[in-house]
């Protein structure tokens, strides 16, 4: 190493490595390139005194500027409420029922309504809402309760079956099996019964008549449910369990009863609105019908989602 | 040979030694300053006609107008990044249609491939923005200094009002230059004379001032100072070409066979025959941009810019010798020349079979983006389904699926299209701004002037309906009738119970 090498054509200093026969020149770098390396250094250490920078034991540096991401991002999260603020004093001043009047409103209330569903609702309903096997389906066209904005506030607000919410949508269905109020051979008939209202098993008159007697006061004489009872359209094509043979018995002899809760004690009025909105969104919302008749309700088709 | 160089100062004086200035090892190298001498001759004004082509090109493009009617801008080159639109003359590129884009970058590339392959490193020397600009802000010192000797001259001079004048005058003229050459940059970008007018008034966006103090700054410092240390040291180009380059390829050479030994014009009078032509009058140092000696043989710091060429022809005529002692050509005909045969007309050393499958292939690409511009359709549909879920069953019994559906009207107005279901037996659709019982085979959408219409559509099936592949169908309410269709599959039960 002590030995110097001198490369003959250029007569410059080569570092004495070699691979493969290729030697190295010890050319010294240009200047302007060691300027910018000590530039780079005098930057560096400015910037450890300006920003956070070095991991310590208990925290980091914390930079004499006083800049931190924490507080960046505390900043986007204040400017985006105050963004938002004008949009939720709107929306809780707004009767839900008046939402689609305001389409701009009715859209930010939407895309506000999937953001908080994803984060309340998913659990039960899924992510695409398309709910499971007893947690009803939210894109169909079939409401338990009722599927205008205003029901299904109502139902977001105070929960189905949820106790301590004197409000809560209830309703039980009794566990005809259980309590000997049917016998197993009835029950076999009721479920035929129920089968054949939806075109699937023959109609029996002892399941008919069995029928009448234990099942229309909540689902109605002909099986088309009641939504003041909660109770689920029997000849439909969509079931809230399952539509097999067993699953309506079982059902007769120990029913299950959904339980959601009370949203209404833990989200704000105007959060409410927006899931209302968005389940309302989903393809199966109905039109609110006014109890009173003397306002014309009818949104004029052209205003609607025109650009 | 009195007419040989009129300058008193010979060319070693003027440029110091590098090679054997090394006894002593040193951390860093101070940067040797270059003073090209003026050259005129062939290449020289090449150079000059290159220059200012792109030069004008550049700062003039923006400033183009081309009508586009009420509804476009009618900027004939216009980067729209905010809205996401590409403009060029009676060109428009959207988004998905990039590949327009990827396509001519991929022309640039094989293009470099072909001109490097046949002239060698002629982006560096002609074409490249440091060359350009730094020939430019040479041009500047000869203006304000004057020619080599007294540039140099001046440069060893002590500090003092004339020189300190001298020098602000230079920076300013090189900062005005930097300052049109980064605004000229923004241009492109936005609506040029209204840019202008926020840009003088203050009212421009931040990062439009910021671009173009950058682009300032990085002109007036690599233009101005670094000059051919960028493209020695920063720039990772002449690597590159220099791989892409082989022994057909032309490149500035110096024909050592003919030209050594060298000796003074009249050394060679008294001894005949004894040396070659060179007659270390080191003009071709003198005049090269990036200060080597291209008689060292090819070498990195050669931009291939052939001054040296011009200058070794001027003085061989001068005393009477054949040109093109320096010259361009490919090292196959160097081997030839050494061994005596005829030089091959230029022609013929162009044309070989990397330069003509080059040629093939970028052309192909060419006429395939010709083609394709030609044929594109300014009306375009895209179906999504619905993932999640990704089907729904109906208290009838029928099945809805649901779709976000993109209708694009890529034209300067507005139009009317029709959307129809094509297949699906017996299946309706509705929007979500229309109720159910209005579902229909096919709708009309306005969709305004060159705009994205998305629209979210529910198709409902009857019960019973298989999964089975199906189309919606566009087209335009015009004379044109454009027409374009997406294929997407209806999901459902995969047996009916």
């Amino acid at each position: 190493m002590a030995k110097k090498h001198i490369d003959e054509a250029t007569g410059v200093e080569t570092v004495g490595h070699e691979w493969d026969g290729i030697e190295e020149l010890d050319n010294p770098m240009p200047r302007w390139w060691l300027w910018s390396f000590y530039a780079c250094i005098v930057f560096a250490i400015a910037y450890s005194v300006a920003y956070p920078a070095w991991p310590l034991i208990q925290k980091g540096t914390e930079g004499v500027l006083g800049w931190t991401s924490r507080g960046e991002l505390a900043k986007d999260i204040a400017s985006d409420q105050a963004r938002r603020k004008p949009i939720l004093a709107a929306l809780a001043a707004t009767p839900i029922e008046r939402l689609p009047d305001n389409p701009e409103l009715m859209r930010a209330a939407i895309a506000g309504g999937k953001a908080a569903f994803k984060v309340n609702c998913v659990q039960c309903h899924g992510a695409g809402a398309a709910g499971s096997s007893g947690y009803p389906n939210l894109n169909d066209d079939e409401w338990l309760w009722g599927g205008d904005l205003k029901s299904i506030e109502t139902t977001v607000i105070h929960g189905i079956r949820q106790p301590g919410d004197a409000k809560t949508r209830t309703s039980l269905m009794p566990a005809f099996g259980r309590d000997n109020m049917l016998t197993s051979q009835q029950v076999a008939q009721v479920t035929q019964h129920v089968l054949s209202l939806r075109g699937k098993g023959k109609p029996n008159a002892a399941g008919a008549q069995l029928f009448a007697d234990n099942c229309a006061s909540c689902h109605g004489p002909t099986g088309q449910g009641s939504r003041e009872f909660g109770a689920p359209n029997l000849t439909d094509a969509i079931a809230l369990y399952s539509n097999s043979p067993e699953a309506i018995a079982k059902q007769i002899n120990t029913p299950s009863h959904g339980v959601m809760p009370a949203w209404g004690q833990r989200l704000d009025p105007a959060t409410i609105k927006m899931l209302a909105a968005y389940v309302h969104s989903l393809g199966g919302g109905e039109d609110f019908q006014e109890a009173a008749p003397e306002v014309n309700n009818t949104p004029a088709v052209e205003t609607h989602g025109q650009p | 040979m009195a007419n040989l160089d009129p300058s008193p100062a010979t060319a070693t004086a003027a440029h110091p030694d590098k090679g054997a200035a090394a006894p002593e090892h040193r951390l860093y190298a101070k940067r040797e300053p270059v003073f090209n001498r003026r050259i005129d001759g062939p290449f020289r004004r090449f150079k000059w006609f290159v220059m200012v082509v792109t030069l004008a090109i550049y700062y003039a493009t923006p400033w183009l107008r081309w009508d586009r009617g009420p509804y476009a801008p009618d900027q004939a080159v216009l980067i729209d990044l905010a809205n996401r639109r590409f403009y060029m003359f009676g060109i428009e590129i959207w988004p998905h249609e990039f590949y327009f884009v990827a396509g001519l970058l991929i022309m640039a590339g094989i293009g470099l491939f072909l001109v490097t392959s046949a002239v060698g490193r002629a982006w560096c020397g002609y074409a490249c923005p440091q060359t350009v600009w730094t020939d430019l802000f040479q041009h500047i010192d000869r203006l304000i200094d004057g020619d080599r000797n007294a540039r140099f001259r001046l440069y060893k001079a002590p500090w003092g009002p004339s020189k300190i004048a001298r020098r602000l005058l230079k920076w300013a003229i090189y900062l005005a230059i930097s300052f049109a050459t980064g605004g000229a940059w923004i241009l492109y970008f936005a609506d040029a004379p209204g840019l202008m007018r926020d840009f003088f008034s203050g009212n421009a966006a931040p990062v439009a001032y910021a671009t173009v103090a950058i682009l300032t700054a990085t002109t007036f410092v690599l233009g101005g100072f670094l000059r051919e240390q960028v493209c020695i040291y920063m720039c990772p180009w002449p690597r590159i070409q220099s791989a892409m380059l082989d022994e057909k390829s032309l490149i500035v050479t110096y024909k050592n066979w003919r030209g050594e030994p060298r000796a003074s014009v009249k050394k060679a009078e008294k001894n005949p025959g004894q040396f070659g032509d060179c007659v270390d009058c080191n003009q071709c140092v003198a005049v090269c941009p990036t200060g080597i000696d291209i008689r060292e043989g090819p070498q990195i710091g050669c931009i291939t810019c052939a001054l040296c060429i011009d200058a070794c022809d001027r003085v061989m005529k001068d005393i009477g010798r054949p040109r093109g002692l320096i010259d361009y050509a490919t090292l196959e005909d160097c081997k030839r020349e050494q061994a005596g045969e005829a030089p091959r007309p230029v022609w013929r050393s162009l044309m070989h079979t990397r330069t003509l499958v080059y040629s093939g292939i970028w052309a192909a690409i060419g006429f395939a983006m010709l083609f394709a511009l030609g044929t594109r359709a300014r009306t375009d549909i895209t179906v999504a389904a619905d993932r999640n879920p990704p089907y729904m069953l109906l208290s009838d019994g029928s099945i809805r699926n649901a779709y976000t559906v993109k209708l694009r009207n890529m034209q300067n107005r507005p139009r009317d299209m029709k959307i129809a279901l094509d297949g699906l037996p017996g299946a309706v659709m509705w929007t979500d701004d229309m109720p159910r019982e209005k579902a229909v085979r096919d709708l009309i959408r306005k969709v305004p002037a060159d705009t994205t219409d998305v629209v979210r559509l529910y198709v409902v099936a009857p019960e019973g309906t298989v999964p089975q592949e199906y189309g919606f169908t566009v087209q335009s309410l015009d004379e044109a009738a454009e027409t374009d269709r997406s294929d997407i599959r209806f999901e459902g039960p995969e047996t009916s119970q």
